[in-house]
């Protein structure tokens, strides 16, 4: 009976001393998170308090909003352009998305393959996300150029008459998804993290069961890495929906806004000439809440269909 | 399983949040000093102190510098502070935002307008009355782009004007004459476009007559009796003379190629560099503007055969829309004395004249010759035509730099509007779509009636 007390107080004590132990590191979690939570709240929550009450207005930026109700939301359905742009920025986002995740699941699986100079390649690789979007653009126009472009040229060693990449309409978003392909380097190095995790005795099992290299990619590689592939296409879902560098850079900078055609007009591109050459802030907030519900329904929709696609260790 | 899609949803919100458009409160402007205010002179009156900031100049070159410096030694108690870089929309409309805009800003003047309706520019009556600046001094034109509701609100600066500019080797191999590179009859430009267009394998070697769409259609639209905005700021885009004049201008280019092959041809040649369409034999002629004579006599001694004629209109009188920028002062600008002494100083014929001996000496230095100075002070560059442009050593350039000078009392600027950079928009991309194929009067239809939806929503606002 004693020694059950004694047991018993030793338990209490030991409880009160991981309740203490569990609160200290609460209190130090909240405090490292403090920077982050401060820069959540001033630098995107605010904005999007303040875009979301900007949306019911007519705000030029110059003088005082006036609230105009739903009007900025009913001319989301009357203005052409908004569909025009929508749907371009759609197709960018269905070229992009499964071109850059295959794109950058190969160069990975390369990546893990090499030996020596393993760091230096990874380097290169990585070494394109560096480099400033306006700078990509400008590069790509030059290699992409139909009638002296690099591009090109190489094509026509193959016997192919390649296209007018940045100047035919109907080459614009292929031309955009290319480009974007330039800084796939991130995605390769998250795709190289996943791959050197799958367990090597996986795939020793998969051989000695007589698997090829096919198989063993499709049953063992894809379904370990599919987490990463899960979180990836989400990412670059978002970023394709709100893509605006290349496409400004390309198309609507100072140089090139003489000639831009409605074919490479990207939701964001509109959104920003809105904002900041039409003065119309509250159209273009209203805006900015359109692009976030699509892309929040998207989300959704692939959280649910990854879900059912996705294995995660430690889920049963 | 909950948790992780609450996280993936959060992240998109997150995400997402980029795209809101950042807010700034609702007062805007933020009540600074500079307000317009009565034509009495007031707060431009006196002689200016303190810090003038200024926004959109670049201001590298010899003539940009003589012309700041003219001003700091006119104003040794002003200390100028300068934002490199041009005129960037979102910075300034951010910093009016912000209620920190700068005291004077550098912009197109064909913006001017779009800034005025909105009241992000103050007007300058008091300005001009203040500093005794003699507006009579500028340029009819010039004048016409920064003034809305018959109140002024930039002071205009450099004057851009076009004419053709050709390459007299293509011409020379074709068999053509210079004066065979005309505007007074299409269809005779159409054959010779034609007779200078060449291609080999399916791909363009050579553009005959570049007409420089869609940046030129006011140009094309003028020359066929259109303007594309009228004396009231509404728009003018389906004019049927500019309905015409699109579709003859585009054909042009459908005649060469199509326009993704033709602008692809075109995008590859540098205008600044030695493989400039005119050195590389890449384009027979082209409507220019002036300042590009500056940069092409660098090409000279590398063979360059430069010849010119006027773009005129259909009775063979030189036509020419004007461009150029503009000295502007925000709402709330915390110096507009000094804002305003500065844009008086950097336009005025005694700076120029300035500008025009640091140019001299730069080309003495260069061993180079002065392709003229044009500005939107006609009496400073009647001066400094009559003093320094003396001796062009080659009469291609001789002639195109007349030609200039010929055409800067007859251009014609646009008409300044409300709703200019939503019409500019609405053109640009109207030109656009029928150089890929849409009929002309369709686009233009397309256009004029979102350009006048702008147009009466700025009215409204206004």
């Amino acid at each position: 009976m004693a020694e059950h007390v004694v047991r018993t107080a030793r338990g209490i004590r030991a409880g009160r001393a991981r309740g203490s132990l569990q609160r200290k590191e609460s209190r130090a979690a909240y405090l490292f998170l403090l920077p982050w939570i401060f820069g959540f709240l001033v630098f995107t929550a605010g904005p999007m308090v303040a875009s979301l009450f900007l949306s019911f207005t007519d705000y030029s930026v110059v003088r005082p909003s006036e609230p105009v109700g739903l009007a900025n939301y009913q001319q989301l359905f009357d203005d052409p352009r908004v569909a025009k742009s929508l749907s371009n920025t759609f197709v960018y986002a269905a070229l992009f998305v499964p071109i850059g995740t295959v794109v950058a699941l190969g160069l990975a699986m390369l990546l893990h393959k090499v030996g020596r100079a393993k760091g230096l390649f990874r380097t290169v690789f990585y070494l394109p996300v560096m480099t400033p979007a306006v700078a990509a653009g400008a590069m790509f126009l030059l290699l992409l150029n139909g009638q002296t472009g690099l591009v090109n040229q190489v094509l026509g060693w193959f016997g192919i008459d390649g296209p007018n990449w940045t100047t035919d309409p109907a080459w614009l978003k292929a031309s955009l998804a290319m480009v974007s392909l330039w800084t796939v380097g991130g995605t390769v190095v998250i795709y190289l993290a996943a791959l050197n995790n799958v367990p090597k005795q996986l795939y020793e099992a998969a051989m000695l069961d007589g698997a090829g290299a096919a198989r063993r990619f499709f049953h063992v590689t894809l379904p370990m890495i599919s987490g990463a592939l899960f979180f990836t296409v989400i990412t670059h879902t978002i970023a394709a929906m709100q893509m605006f560098d290349q496409a400004y850079t390309m198309f609507y900078g100072p140089q090139q806004k003489a000639s831009a055609s409605d074919e490479s007009l990207v939701y964001m591109v509109y959104l920003f000439q809105n904002a900041f050459q039409f003065f119309k802030m509250g159209f273009a907030s209203a805006m900015a809440w359109l692009l976030f519900v699509i892309i929040l329904v998207i989300t959704v929709i692939q959280v649910k269909v990854g879900n059912r696609l996705v294995y995660y260790e430690g889920d049963r | 399983m909950r948790l992780r899609n609450f996280v993936a949803v959060g992240a998109v919100a997150l995400l997402a949040g980029c795209a809101g458009v950042g807010g700034g409160g609702t007062s805007g402007g933020g009540g600074g000093a500079a307000s317009g205010g009565a034509s009495g002179g007031g707060e431009f009156s006196g002689s200016p102190t303190g810090t003038l900031r200024i926004m959109g100049f670049g201001g590298e070159d010899e003539v940009a510098q003589a012309r700041v410096a003219a001003f700091k030694a006119a104003y040794p108690k002003v200390d100028v502070s300068q934002t490199k870089g041009s005129f960037d929309a979102q910075q300034f409309l951010t910093a009016l935002a912000s209620g920190n805009p700068p005291d004077v800003v550098y912009m197109d003047r064909n913006l001017v307008g779009t800034y005025a309706a909105q009241q992000a520019i103050v007007p300058l009556e008091s300005c001009v009355t203040g500093q005794q600046v003699d507006t009579s001094q500028y340029r009819e034109a010039a004048l016409k782009t920064v003034t809305l509701g018959g109140k002024l609100y930039g002071i205009p600066e450099f004057y851009v004007v076009v004419v053709n500019l050709i390459d007299g080797k293509a011409l020379a191999d074709a068999g053509l004459q210079t004066s065979d590179i005309q505007t007074k009859d299409w269809q005779a430009l159409k054959q010779t476009s034609d007779k200078l267009h060449q291609a080999k394998g399916g791909k363009i070697s050579a553009i005959g007559f570049d007409p420089k769409l869609p940046e030129d259609f006011p140009l094309w639209a003028m020359a066929n009796g259109a303007d594309l905005i009228k004396e009231d700021g509404s728009p003018n885009l389906n004019d049927p003379k500019a309905v015409e004049a699109l579709d003859f201008a585009a054909g042009l280019v459908k005649e060469q190629g199509g326009w993704a092959s033709f602008k692809a041809f075109r995008d590859a040649h540098d205008i600044f560099s030695e493989n400039n369409p005119l050195s590389a034999h890449a384009v027979a002629a082209f409507p220019m503007e002036n300042w590009y004579v500056n940069v092409l006599r660098d090409f000279i001694p590398k063979g360059l055969k430069l010849q010119s004629t006027s773009f005129t209109d259909h009775d063979g009188k030189p036509v020419s829309t004007v461009g150029g920028n503009a000295w502007v002062i925000p709402k709330g600008a915390k110096n507009p004395l000094a804002a305003c002494a500065w844009a008086k100083t950097m336009t005025s014929k005694e700076t120029w004249l300035k500008a025009a001996d640091a140019r001299i000496a730069k080309v003495k230095a260069d061993k180079s010759f002065f392709t003229g100075l044009f500005t939107a002070n006609k009496p400073a560059d009647e001066e400094i035509k009559a003093k320094y442009l003396k001796d062009v050593p080659d009469p291609g350039f001789e002639q195109a730099i007349n030609n200039y000078y010929a055409t800067l009392d007859v251009a014609k600027a646009l008409n300044a509007s409300p709703a200019g950079s939503e019409i500019d928009a609405a053109w640009r991309s109207a030109a656009e779509k029928v150089l890929t194929g849409m009929p002309a009067q369709s686009a233009l239809d397309q256009a004029q009636k979102e350009a006048q939806a702008a147009y009466d929503k700025a009215r409204k606002n206004g």
